[in-house]
């Protein structure tokens, strides 16, 4: 196949040299060696996956990469900004999470930062229900919701207004 | 208690004799000072004795000081050369001279926060300002570390006077340092967050400034170093964020599934669905001819259930392909020696037979008599199912064979049981296998067990290349070693003042097929009778055995996580029918504040069962009126060494919606060692009994799985998590785990709390069974 071109992270890539069908998930994962973004189920029934496509809240185990070519995707690895010194500026989420100690195992935390950052974008102060709403689709084994739900509220109260999303 | 021997059975005492493992769960008669623990000195000294070069020994003996083993696989690797200036006391720490501390992690990482609280429990002792901490996984190496496991919410029981001696070792051999500087005594120098002062002058000496000069002095006997009082505590027992943290939100490669190895290629690998079941042929020429495919071959295995099933490998370029040519795959199977189970057929067969008495596994007083002249007889059918362990990570395992030796990265919880495993397997000797534990996304159980190593291992074996097995979500579910489903005829009496005088369990314990009927399943003993309620004058237990093919295996707080239900619903039950309160008739169970049994940390303490009881009840608003639809429940249960008691509070619509509004809990596992990972625990024990109870069923016909992923195996998700209040009795008992012991109670407290609302008695697990829904 012809070679497939998209933005990861703010930055240009090509990859080819595969089935047009394999699921983004995989070719970050393998091909593109960033393994933050998670395999748990391959339905989109779990969101370990998630990524941002184009913004929003997508699963990645059920996007073809076909269907990425031109668009803009961002990952766990790229929630963080660089300020003008080369310092990691971690995204009001991200701070949020390590103060709470959300994770227990950790293996989902990434689809739900990713998941929260996508609502936070759409709704900068989001109630419980709103977040309830917008997590739903995100399991955790090990139960963290109460910390996470915590978290996506004081990540929207230390947000700069028109600080949150990337 | 049975969940400790039945760990024990699992993982191989590379350390420790049996008896120490034994005598480790075993609280000294009178506990009074907290350094105590549950290790009597004289068995201390004799193990040291025994094991030479163990854990003990790595600190208490070793006259030279030795280098940190480099961390292999996930993480940046520190700077290990020995130098005359790096001060290493023994396998745990590492003090440089810019001041970096390096305190090794010995234990695998589940989410149960160990990567972080084993660490502090060193820190604490050494004096180490947390924030000067840095945190690396151990290698795996029973010679230094001792036991390294994640089983049994054992790894604080078992580690806590090791690790506080580790670190005192560290401390006092700083304190040797500024006292030689200083020309000094060393009773006149402490320890203080990373200095050590002199108390004449409060002149101060960092540890870096002291690191060359300790590295060059003998090392104390780890026994005799004091031990710090749990009131001078700085760090342990306070809000301390896990190490991985920042690694986690930031995406960093820390799991198995992330690891990555130069040329690695990535498999599959295929078992016959109905357990036992073998490869008679299968498509392997065109599967070999399928985009990425490198190898397609069939590994007879060794028919061990825990090692190696027979199956088809598929090798490939990459996880798709590898998914996608699997999917491809037609496999004749030989089922001479499948199974051939139904669930069906046996919760008939097991709902006939506990009709009649079966053969009597405790009996104490007589139940009969007490049934005979009781004024009033309770009876209960419980049921529940066999339970997968749905680990968010699926299992997968990464293996390289090169130049006779085998290297594996293992998610695994008992990573030191794999070298064994695979040599059986595989027919590599177990020294030529090198085991590298990686971070686990979620064990509960399930990764006690090591057959997707041992399946990796075959793998690569043939293969020659560095590879990873990739398990999918369907997999992961149809090949589980399952918690046991299971069933309880219960009847109970009364006599006329409302007091339980008896009780009958009728209940089933499934054997191994062609195996000896007397010897449960693993982890499937319904019958041990763990009523936790010493009063009771007359008690039966009895047993029906039925054979089963399917694999079993432990399962969060095992056989707890099933009885306590049973029991503390129970409980409720005649409680109502006695027309007395719940609570006071849940206390009277437990009789006077005492120990029972031989004083040891498995027995059961009335006293710190009454105690956590009442908190629950007092916090729980216990006796407080509610609106019709709503409805309080309690339960109470002592498992791993924890006492836990739980209040729920429910709303039921009239469409049998429930919403558990919230769950107060209560608990002593002596003293809280991290507020943070202690609570999480908690938290998501509450949660996940909660998702048991709410959908969760294995069923499997014609010896077959019949779930497959979310869908037909749900977790709860977060709009239905109840509102979670976690309360801590602090007592001077030595510090007990906390993966398991909160989760026994909960379901109890649902569906007592759901009678209470609604006059339904819920006895068949899921809820879902019985028309209610979690919402």
């Amino acid at each position: 196949m012809t070679a497939i071109n998209f933005v990861l992270n703010g930055e240009d890539r090509e990859v080819d040299d595969l089935d047009p069908n394999t699921p983004l998930l995989w070719v970050l994962r393998d091909r593109l060696d960033m393994v933050g973004t998670k395999f748990g189920c391959g339905r989109g029934l779990c969101g370990a996956c998630t990524v941002h496509f184009n913004g929003n809240a997508m699963r990645s185990c059920l996007l073809p990469i076909s269907a990425v070519a031109g668009q803009e995707i961002t990952t766990i690895e790229g929630l963080a900004e660089t300020d003008d010194s080369g310092n990691e500026q971690l995204h009001p989420l991200q701070d949020a999470w390590i103060a709470s100690d959300t994770p227990q195992c950790g293996y989902c935390q990434a689809g739900q930062i990713m998941t929260a950052a996508a609502l936070l974008k759409a709704n900068p102060n989001p109630s419980d229900a709103d977040i309830d709403n917008a997590m739903a689709g995100n399991l955790c084994r090990c139960g963290t919701y109460k910390r996470i739900r915590q978290a996506i509220h004081t990540a929207a109260e230390n947000s700069v207004p028109g600080g949150t999303g990337e | 208690m049975s969940e400790y021997s039945e760990i024990d059975d699992l993982i191989p005492d590379v350390d420790m004799p049996a008896e120490f493992v034994e005598r480790i769960n075993r609280a000294p008669a009178e506990i009074t000072d907290e350094a105590e623990t549950f290790m009597p000195r004289r068995n201390f000294l004799k193990l040291t004795g025994i094991v030479g070069g163990g854990l003990v020994l790595g600190f208490a003996l070793s006259g030279a000081p030795r280098t940190l083993a480099a961390p292999k696989g996930t993480e940046a690797s520190t700077d290990t050369a020995f130098t005359s200036n790096v001060f290493t006391p023994n396998a745990y720490i590492q003090i440089k001279p810019d001041g970096t501390i390096v305190i090794a992690a010995k234990n695998p990482e589940i989410g149960q926060g160990v990567k972080t609280t084993l660490p502090m429990i060193i820190a604490e002792e050494l004096e180490a300002p947390w924030e000067s901490v840095s945190v690396i996984q151990s290698d795996i190496d029973a010679k230094r570390f001792g036991r390294q496991s994640a089983g049994g919410s054992q790894s604080t029981p078992r580690n806590w006077r090791p690790l506080r001696q580790a670190g005192a070792v560290a401390r006092e051999m700083l304190i040797a340092a500024a006292a030689k500087t200083w020309g000094v005594s060393k009773a006149q120098c402490f320890a203080d967050q990373g200095f050590i002062v002199n108390r004449e002058n409060n002149r101060k000496l960092s540890y870096a400034e002291l690191a060359g000069t300790a590295a060059e002095l003998p090392v104390p006997n780890g026994k005799k170093v004091p031990l710090k009082k749990r009131s001078d505590y700085k760090l342990l027992g306070t809000f301390v964020p896990g190490v991985d943290n920042h690694s986690l939100v930031t995406g960093k490669p820390l799991f198995g599934i992330d690891q990555k190895l130069p040329g690695q290629l990535y498999a599959t690998y295929t078992k016959c669905p109905q357990f036992g079941g073998g490869v008679k042929q299968a498509n392997l020429q065109e599967i070999k001819a399928l985009p990425g495919v490198v190898d397609a071959f069939v590994i007879e295995g060794n028919g061990i259930q825990t090692e190696l099933l027979s199956g088809v490998a598929i090798v490939t370029k990459s996880t798709y392909e590898a998914f996608q040519a699997a999917k491809a795959l037609r496999v004749e199977w030989d089922l001479s020696s499948a199974a051939t189970d139904s669930w069906e057929d046996i919760q008939q067969k097991a709902s006939a037979l506990t009709d009649k008495p079966g053969a009597a596994k405790k009996s104490k007083g007589s139940v009969d008599k007490a049934l005979a002249t009781a004024h009033k007889t309770v009876s209960g059918y419980y049921t529940y199912p066999f339970l997968a362990h749905a680990n968010l990570e699926p299992q997968n395992c990464t293996a390289w064979y090169r130049n006779g030796k085998m290297d594996i990265w293992a998610p695994s919880q008992t990573p030191q049981s794999i070298p064994g495993l695979v040599s059986s397997a595989v027919g590599i000797p177990a020294e030529d296998i090198t085991v590298t534990q990686c971070r686990i996304g979620g064990g509960f159980g399930r990764r006690l067990m090591n057959d997707y190593a041992c399946e990796a291992a075959a793998i690569a074996y043939r293969t020659k290349a560095p590879i990873k097995l990739m398990w999918n979500r369907e997999a992961d579910t149809a090949h589980d070693f399952y918690r046991v489903g299971g069933f309880h005829k219960l009847t109970g009496a009364l006599n006329a003042e409302g007091t339980l005088t008896g009780l009958r369990d009728r209940t089933i314990t499934f054997y191994p097929k062609d195996a000896d009927d007397s010897r449960p399943v693993r982890a499937g003993n319904a019958s041990s009778g763990n009523l936790q309620c010493p009063e009771i004058p007359n008690l039966s237990i009895e047993a029906h055995p039925l054979p089963l093919q399917v694999p079993t295996g432990w399962w969060r707080a095992p056989v707890s996580c099933s009885l306590a239900w049973v029991y503390q619903s129970f409980i409720h039950e005649l409680a109502v029918a006695a027309e007395r309160d719940h609570l006071e008739f849940l206390l009277e169970q437990f009789g006077a504040p005492r120990w029972t049994g031989r004083r040891r940390a498995g027995d059961f303490n009335t006293e710190r069962a009454i105690d956590v009881v009442k908190l629950a009840a007092k916090n729980g608003d216990w006796g407080r009126p509610q609106k019709d639809g709503q409805g309080r429940g309690l339960s109470f249960y002592f498992s791993h060494l924890g006492y836990f008691a739980q209040v729920a509070e429910v709303t039921v619509d009239e469409q049998n919606n429930v919403k558990v509004d919230r769950v107060v809990v209560a608990g002593d596992v002596g003293m809280l060692l991290n507020k943070s990972a202690g609570v999480n625990q908690v938290e998501g024990s509450v949660t996940d009994a909660l998702s048991v109870l709410a959908g969760q069923e294995i069923s499997f016909e014609n010896g077959a799985v019949q779930q497959s992923n979310f869908d037909t195996y749900p977790l709860l998700r977060m709009p239905a998590q109840p509102k979670i209040e976690v309360h801590w009795l602090s007592t001077q008992y030595p510090p007990t785990g906390l993966g398991e012991p909160a989760f026994p109670p909960l379901a109890a407290a649902v569906t007592n709390a759901i009678f209470d609302a609604t006059g339904k008695r819920i006895r068949t697990m899921p809820i879902s069974k019985e028309g209610f829904k979690v919402i």
